[in-house]
Formats: C-alpha cells, structure tokens, sequence
C-alpha cells in the first residue's frame, strides 16, 4: 500500500486494522519531505504528526470510506484557524474564522488534512506560474509546469505525497493540471458542489471537485462533497445519487459524441492520435461513436475572457487592506492607502485581469464587450443542448498539448490562454466534466476529457470508469514517486 | 485593438490600482492584445446572430433563492477584526477619508 492505492484498498487497510490513519498521515509528511523541495507543491503542511489516531481511530468504519485518509486542499478554500492566501500576497497571514462547506463535510467524513496547495495567484492562470511565492513543478518533468491553476494539487497527487485533493475550476483549472500530472481531475456540475468557503474568482465559473488517481477515487471524494448548502444560494437542490453504483464498467449502446471543433489546428498531433485511440477503444467497449458539432466554440475563449475577469474584477474588489490580509504602510489618506495596498499586493496577471475586466464593464463599454459575451455564453449552452439530444457522453482531449516548459509562455498571456481551449466551454455552459489519463507522449501524460449532461454525473463517471477500467493504465507512476516508494 | 497609456490610467484608476511609468506601455500593449483577441466577438455573421439572444448571466437557479430571517450564529465582534490589520476596540481603523 502507498498513495497510488485506491481509495477503497486504503479504506480496507484501515478497517482490517494493518494500518492506521496515524500510520497514513506519516506517509504522507514522510513523502512530503523525500520530494516538496523539488515539486514545491505544498504552500503550507498543517497536519499534526501522530494525534490523529487519537481523534479518528475510533471513527474508522465500513461505511466512512474517507475516514483516516489524508489530503490537500488548494489554497482557495478556507480553512478555520489555517492560514488561506490563494498564494497571494494580498492574503498573505489571512486566518479564517471559519471553513469552506467542503472542508466541514471532508471533516466529518473523518479525513485529514495535510495542508494547502501552491496555484495561480487567485487562480488566475494555467501553469501555476502565476503563484505569488513560487512555482510548482510537474512530477513527470521538473523543468515543466504542472498546470494550473489546481497545480500543486494536480503535484501532490501525482507524486503520492497524498491519495486525493480539492481543486477548483473556472475554466479549466482541475482537467488542465490532472492531465498534465497524468491523474483524474472533476469538475462537477455548477452548482453540485457548494462554493460557500471558496474564495471566489469568476462566481458563475467556479466550481470545486477532486484530483485523484481513479475515476472511482474521484466518485467516493464527489460523494463526500455533493449536496445541497444553504450558505451557498447558487447550491442546487439535488437529491446525490450513489456515484459508486454508477460504476458498472458496461458502456455498450452509450452515445459518444466527437465535436471537430475541439480537434482544431491548435490541438498537438500526436495529443489527437492519444485520444482517438481512446476513442476506439470506447467504441470496443461497445459506445456508439458519432460525430456532433459545437459551432460556437470557436468564440468560446473570447467570452471566458472578458465574462472571467469582468467576475474577478468585480470579487476582488474586497481587497483593499481594511479588514484582512496586507496593507502598505504609510498611506497619506484612504484612497492612497486602497491603491498602494492592491498594487504591491495583487501579482501582474491579476492585476492584468482586474484591468480587462473593469474596462470591460466600465461606461460605454458594457454592451459592446460584457453583454455580447454573455449572449454567446448563451449560444454555447445552446450547442451542448442540442449535441445532448442525440449523445450521452461528448469526448476531447483535455488540453492541446502536453505540458509546457516554465517560462515557456509566461511572457505572452494571450497563449497561456489558449491552453484552456478544450476546457472553458464547459464552464461557460456549467456542465460537469472528467480529465482521464489516456496514454504518455515522450514520457508526458496525456488527458482525455469527457463532458457530461448537467448534473448527470452518474453517466459520466460510468464512461470515464469504464475507458480507464479497459485502458488498464491506472494509477500513472512518475519516476519521482518510483524512487520514493517504501 | 490598441489602448492608449491614457486609457490604462483610466482604467487603472476604476479599480484603485496604481501603475508605474514603465508598467503603464507593457500593460497598454497585453490589455490591447487580449481585447484583440475578444474582438473576435465582433466579427462576420456572429453579430447578426446575437440580435434576439438572451444573455446568460449567471447559472442554475432562475429565481431568487431566499431563507428565514431568523437570527443565527454569528461571528463574535474580536473574531471578526481578527485579521484586521489595523483595528480599535472592535472596529477597523483606516486612514483619514479626507486628507487635512
């Protein structure tokens, strides 16, 4: 047993008592130590060495699978008495009275938390470059990103220094990093997972899931998590299905569907031939392949990027050095004091983005930008719908390519951007998606995405459980997590 | 699509960022670049189409979600100017509004 284990076989271990969850938390530090100065995944370990057993033990029982497991949580997720900075500076000693609704029901599963995950600077880019303390690098390759912005989840779990995270994904930002670290990332359905407690980037984007090592690892975490929450208004009334029971590994008669428009020129070659072969073996399975079109996807990034930081500009407007967080010294009046405060704190993306998204908004500007984005938000939705009607399942590679060197596209925002391209549609149409390893290319991983039916998770899972099932190559092993294996 | 430093400033201005001289011409040309590329947007039978297209928002519940006004838990005042970085007696203390 290591942190490549299931879910399930961890959960077994602990219940037929060969080991605890004192024993697991160790694991975990001890990984963190043999390998977080080369990953630098972790912003902050927070676990306490050795209580657990104490606080836990007696909880461990056949139906609390998470109880006794240790995990990470990106640093967008408060977390009550643990400092939350979103890897900013801006945030930086911010301690939270209070946690996110997600952290409250992995506590009562019994989890434990680890500590708290490097990513963009309020989640704002894909390569985790963006940090405002440091970068983090992919376990595959240390001299490439891990992705972003969930990229020191998509890091510590790919490198088994804990079984499973939390991320979050406005536009990308759980498949883009699952696929590069060459693990499982969900983004459920808007409004599946409460947001209560999740420092908001983009509200109506936002969405938190798990990076695991399984399909059936990411079903048990989404379990734990989904749900009805009063203290988010945007949580939907959803009566949870058994996610695990959904599993059945039979696909046959499943309706696949391949839009050209996520296979376009900027799409790798050989990411394409990784994916169709997946496509084949899906149809093996006995799925129905056809293919669909998504007319308006090609319009897709434009709107994520003004619709995103029209949002951001917008949320981070709370960050003026009054109640929380940095404040810069030797203001002469108030206003001096908000303007010196946000420009030493907030990094250049997000005050790139706050810029877009506030002329975007400002006067004269609205309906030629901000409306007119949202109006083809509308159109994307209304391709998904119609492809829907005649496909269960719609299938694409998560990102173009593989991932990219550090520094590779840091000086040009506009191609860090269009990394995203196969993952921001799906948030502008709030519907739940998988990244899924489907094969390496030179030693990298590769992601294949599958996008669901709102709140259809069930069938999503069931597809997604069943490709990585017949594929056989789960859980990936980067050769960094070889050298450390007990 | 190009801004102009006078734009930048503006802008910057809007949302209380301060920019130096030699940020003002990287971020005229990235923010020019970027709005570029939304401009696509704008172009060929796309704009003909958006006539009549509702804006989309926001997501799921199309109505307004309310609850019970009833009291609750609430953080405790020392709680809640904890992460103050200047506070008094329970309340946050800023600079003077006004300079003078």
């Amino acid at each position: 047993m290591d942190f490549f284990s299931s879910l399930r076989e961890l959960h077994t271990g602990l219940t037929r008592r060969e080991t605890t969850a004192s024993e697991l938390l160790d694991w975990s530090l001890q990984r963190i130590a043999a390998v977080d100065d080369r990953v630098r995944a972790f912003l902050h370990v927070s676990a306490p060495r050795g209580d657990s057993d104490r606080r836990m033990g007696a909880d461990i029982a056949a139906d609390r699978m998470l109880a006794g497991i240790p995990y990470a949580l990106k640093d967008n997720m408060c977390t009550r008495g643990i400092e939350t900075t979103c890897a900013s500076h801006i945030l930086k000693g911010y301690i939270p009275p209070y946690s996110a609704t997600v952290v409250e029901r992995l506590d009562d599963a019994g989890a434990a938390l680890v500590g708290k995950l490097n990513m963009d600077e309020f989640a704002m880019g894909s390569s985790t470059e963006n940090s405002g303390f440091f970068p983090t690098r992919n376990p595959w390759d240390l001299e490439r990103v891990p992705g972003g912005s969930s990229g020191g989840a998509a890091a510590a779990v790919a490198s088994g220094m804990v079984p499973f995270a939390l991320g979050s994904d406005t536009g990308g930002s759980i498949r883009q990093p699952a696929a590069f670290c060459g693990v499982v990332g969900l983004k459920p359905s808007y409004g599946l997972v409460s947001r209560f407690g999740l420092v908001a980037f983009a509200s109506s984007l936002d969405q938190i899931g798990p990076l695991t090592h399984t399909v059936e690892d990411a079903a048990i975490v989404l379990q734990a998590i989904a749900g009805k929450d009063g203290r988010d208004s945007t949580s939907a009334h959803i009566q949870t299905p058994d996610y695990r029971a959904a599993l059945t590994g039979d696909i046959r008669g499943l309706r696949i569907g391949i839009a050209e428009e996520y296979f376009g020129p900027s799409v790798d070659a050989g990411v394409r031939g990784t994916v169709m072969k997946a496509v084949a073996l899906l149809e093996q399975l006995g799925a129905v392949v056809s293919p669909i079109s998504l007319p308006h996807t090609e319009y897709a990034l434009s709107a994520y990027y003004l619709i995103a930081p029209a949002e951001a500009s917008s949320n981070l407007a709370r960050y003026d050095g009054v109640r929380y967080g940095f404040r810069a010294v030797d203001a002469e009046n108030l206003m001096d004091m908000y303007e010196k405060t946000r420009s030493a704190g907030f990094g250049p993306e997000v005050k790139r983005r706050i810029l877009i998204g506030t002329y975007a908004l400002s006067a004269g500007y609205y309906d030629e930008y901000y409306k007119r984005a949202q109006q083809v938000r509308t159109l994307i939705r209304q391709d998904f719908e119609r492809a829907f009607a005649d496909v269960d399942v719609i299938v694409s590679p998560t990102a173009p390519t593989t991932a990219f060197r550090l520094g590779e596209k840091v000086l040009d925002p506009l191609t860090m951007y269009l990394s995203d391209i196969c993952t921001v549609p799906v948030n502008l149409a709030g519907l739940p998606a998988i990244s899924v390893p489907c094969g390496l290319i030179e030693g990298l991983p590769v992601g294949l995405q599958m996008i669901g039916r709102m709140f259809d998770e069930e069938t999503l899972l069931r597809a997604a459980h069943a490709y990585e099932q017949a594929a056989g190559m789960a859980p990936l092993r980067p050769e960094l997590a070889m050298e450390v294996k007990a | 699509m190009s801004l102009s430093r006078k734009d930048v400033l503006h802008v910057a201005a809007l949302a209380r960022l301060r920019v130096t001289d030699a940020e003002q011409e990287a971020l005229a040309r990235e923010l020019g670049s970027i709005l570029s590329y939304a401009e696509q947007l704008k172009t060929l039978t796309l704009a003909a189409d958006l006539a009549g297209v509702e804006a989309t928002s926001r997501m799921g519940e199309s109505s307004m979600v309310t609850r019970p006004d009833e009291p609750g838990e609430s953080l405790l005042p020392e709680v809640a100017v904890a992460n103050a970085p200047d506070a008094e007696e329970h309340q946050f203390r800023v600079p003077a509004v006004l300079e003078g």
